[in-house]
């Protein structure tokens, strides 16, 4: 674990590398898979389900299980040092048979490598995965955002609740198949739940906590303000 | 002045008591006229227009020539709030609070297509009109409207400022809709009514 504010140089694992250029002429499909792939799956030997290159980028499958320590150890490997996390989004297919995926973005500044790791869910099963927020602080608002617009529940995240729709809203996941582009409701009921929240109901835990909206909040966030849950450091 | 007599009769009346008296008269110009050349805008700029809006307000199209150059942004010393871009429903009770926040005499203008009708953003996350939120005065069509634009909607706000009479105690007053009126159309019946045409008219509905 590398101190808190050190600071990285890129291509510092690789001194003697060339300098990184633009690649031209990259085929869809096909191409140097990167090293890290083969490296995760000669480590984790069941997990990887299988490894895509596309448009010269890496996509490793990892099953759901193991996504947390796969990524605990792409970041904590010395031969990886994947010290960026900059993504996490979800997919869904229009083809129901399609399991949803959970999509993570790595980075590692030193080996200046890049590496897209998939998890997919079923959908008939429960939509839950490990949270990577012990890992990447910067999964928190990440992982809510997804939380919000496809319902993915992660473990393991300190303070999963709505982040761009309000905490009230009962609609449902927006960027799901299913969700009508409209909205469920019709327009006038959607104003008048618009219309009827508390702005201050969205400010943040340690705001919330002294904000006239605490009745209004859903029980469990009561609950959990009431046993002194906080976040932040 | 070349009263004509209407047609039909002979003489012209004349009501003193229908007519307001010269000093009242008088006084309402000198109030229109410090108000419209003083309008302190509320800025609400959550998109595209609101860089035109800055735009308008920097040295080229140079809002002080209207005494608009003191950017409010406490709702408690604005005049008009102009609405400068798409409202989300999470901003709706936001933006109708700064507007109750707003002391009388107030204005509103609606700025661009998203402020008036939602524009492009038929969507579940976007208001379809701030006028179903807080009165408007002056639409500026435009996605987003060029600085001109923003202007004659200002040169029509201070018309309408300029034209306000004091004794007239309606100018302000909210009118909630007469719902025994033959006129009143339930808000079901418009959402039924507002439903997009061609393949997409399913859009409101669940998905099987």
């Amino acid at each position: 674990m590398t101190a808190r504010f050190e600071i990285v140089a890129a291509g510092s694992a690789v001194p003697d590398s060339p300098a990184p250029a633009t690649p031209k002429n990259v085929s869809h499909l096909g191409g140097q898979p990167n090293p890290s792939a083969a490296a995760l799956a000669a480590r984790f030997h069941g997990a990887v389900e299988r490894v895509v290159v596309i448009w010269g980028e890496t996509v490793v499958f990892v099953k759901p299980a193991a996504v947390f320590e796969a990524m605990q150890w792409l970041r904590d490997d010395p031969g990886q040092q994947y010290d960026f996390l900059s993504d996490v989004t979800a997919v869904e297919y229009r083809d129901f048979e399609q399991p949803i995926e959970v999509v993570w973005h790595l980075r590692s500044l030193p080996y200046r490598r890049f590496l897209r790791v998939k998890a997919q869910l079923p959908k008939n099963g429960p939509l839950e995965i490990a949270s990577v927020w012990p890992l990447w602080k910067s999964a928190d608002w990440l992982e809510r955002e997804c939380y919000d617009m496809f319902g993915i529940k992660f473990t393991g995240h300190p303070d999963l609740r709505r982040i761009l729709m309000w905490e009230q809203y009962r609609e449902g996941y927006p960027l799901r198949k299913d969700f009508p582009l409209r909205g469920r409701f019709s327009r006038a009921e959607q104003l008048r739940q618009a219309l009827a929240q508390n702005p201050e109901s969205r400010y943040s835990m340690e705001e919330l906590s002294v904000a006239d909206a605490f009745e209004d909040l859903p029980e469990d966030m009561r609950k959990r303000l009431s046993a002194g849950e906080r976040t932040g450091e | 002045m070349g009263l004509i007599a209407p047609s039909g009769t002979d003489m012209v009346s004349y009501d003193p008591k229908s007519q307001e008296g010269w000093v009242a008269t008088r006084l309402d110009f000198l109030v229109n006229w410090s108000r419209a050349n003083s309008l302190w805008p509320m800025p609400f700029g959550t998109a595209c227009c609101a860089i035109e809006f800055m735009a308008t307000a920097a040295s080229r199209f140079d809002l002080a020539r209207f005494g608009m150059e003191r950017m409010s942004f406490s709702p408690l010393q604005a005049d008009v709030l102009i609405c400068a871009g798409r409202v989300p429903f999470k901003l709706a009770p936001i933006i109708r609070r700064i507007w109750q926040q707003m002391p009388e005499p107030k204005w509103c203008i609606s700025m661009g297509a998203c402020a008036s009708s939602g524009g492009m953003f038929d969507n579940y996350a976007v208001v379809q009109g701030i006028d179903t939120i807080i009165p408007v005065d002056v639409y500026v069509p435009g996605c987003p409207p060029r600085p001109e634009g923003l202007i004659h909607g200002i040169r029509m706000l201070q018309e309408k400022v300029k034209n306000e009479r004091l004794a007239d105690n309606r100018i302000r007053e909210e009118i909630n809709p007469d719902q025994s009126s033959e006129l009143y159309i339930p808000p079901s019946v418009i959402d039924e009514l507002g439903e997009p045409f061609g393949n997409s008219v399913h859009q409101n509905r669940s998905a099987p």
